[in-house]
């Protein structure tokens, strides 16, 4: 029986970029960024109050997995807004939202009533789609 | 009407928290981290506490001890993390770490040293199987 999820991935199109979105504005804290030789760099993040989800923020560039065709197509997707990468939630979305558009996150939809909380709509700074509620 | 005095209210309390975030190292007291929103003390104390389920003291704390683990991790000294965080003694730094985090600076700091030199040394031990393959990492 599967119990939980402990990784998962992201795909960015720059990951100092990444960095300061996710850890400097998002607020998740770095669980680890380990240089792995030829520019690839193996960066995971976790939620705050979810040390034990990692979030690896997976550079799409040229190389053994992405060929230069792969790596233009996932670009363009990346930047077009296709993936709806995860939903966060949080205790106070309305104080959440206030604090990230302060921190200059990009918003696609206000906090709205939803059946199940309330919800906004943001994008990375990719251009990878996230939710953020707050389940009633 | 009701909506937009909501806003501001929030927009306010936000002001404070990331008064915090910035000033964190600064011998800051609640009359001056209130005094950021403009709100009365204990007004300011439960609104805070209703927004992020931590009353101002206690989230100060908070981010004094994630910035001093982060300077732990990357070799300065107790004392020295200590006093750049804000805490008046390492002492009551100490004491307040272990609390937060369940062990003492110098036992955080010696595994984070470990990790890093686990790190440098075979980054892959961190890097589950699955992304080595398809990922290409192990090439």
């Amino acid at each position: 029986m599967i119990s939980k999820i402990t990784h998962t991935c992201i795909y960015v199109l720059n990951q100092d970029s990444a960095y300061d979105f996710y850890v400097n504005k998002l607020g998740f804290k770095v669980h680890t960024d380990a240089p792995m030789g030829e520019g690839a760099r193996w960066l995971t993040v976790t939620p705050p109050d979810q040390p034990e989800l990692e979030i690896t923020l997976f550079l799409v560039a040229e190389g053994p997995l992405f060929d230069g065709e792969t790596v233009k197509t996932m670009t363009t997707l990346i930047k077009k807004g296709t993936f709806g990468a995860a939903v966060f939630t949080c205790k106070d979305l309305l104080a959440t939202y206030e604090e990230l558009k302060a921190k200059g996150v990009v918003f696609k939809k206000p906090p709205t009533k939803e059946f199940y909380g309330y919800e906004a709509l943001f994008v990375d700074d990719s251009g990878n789609w996230f939710s953020l509620a707050q389940l009633a | 009407m009701e909506q937009y005095e909501k806003m501001y209210l929030y927009q306010r309390i936000v002001k404070a928290k990331l008064f915090i975030d910035h000033h964190y190292a600064a011998p800051l007291d609640l009359d001056n981290i209130s005094g950021q929103a403009y709100f009365s003390k204990y007004h300011f104390i439960r609104l805070f506490k209703s927004a992020y389920g931590k009353t101002p003291s206690n989230y100060l704390l908070q981010v004094r001890i994630d910035n001093a683990k982060m300077l732990l991790a990357k070799g300065l000294s107790v004392l020295d993390a200590s006093m750049s965080v804000g805490f008046d003694s390492p002492t009551s730094f100490a004491g307040a770490f272990k609390k937060i985090v369940g062990v003492a600076p110098s036992v955080y700091q010696r595994k984070q040293v470990e990790k890093q030199k686990i790190i440098k040394e075979n980054p892959l031990r961190y890097v589950p199987h699955c992304f080595v393959e398809t990922h290409g990492l192990s090439k």
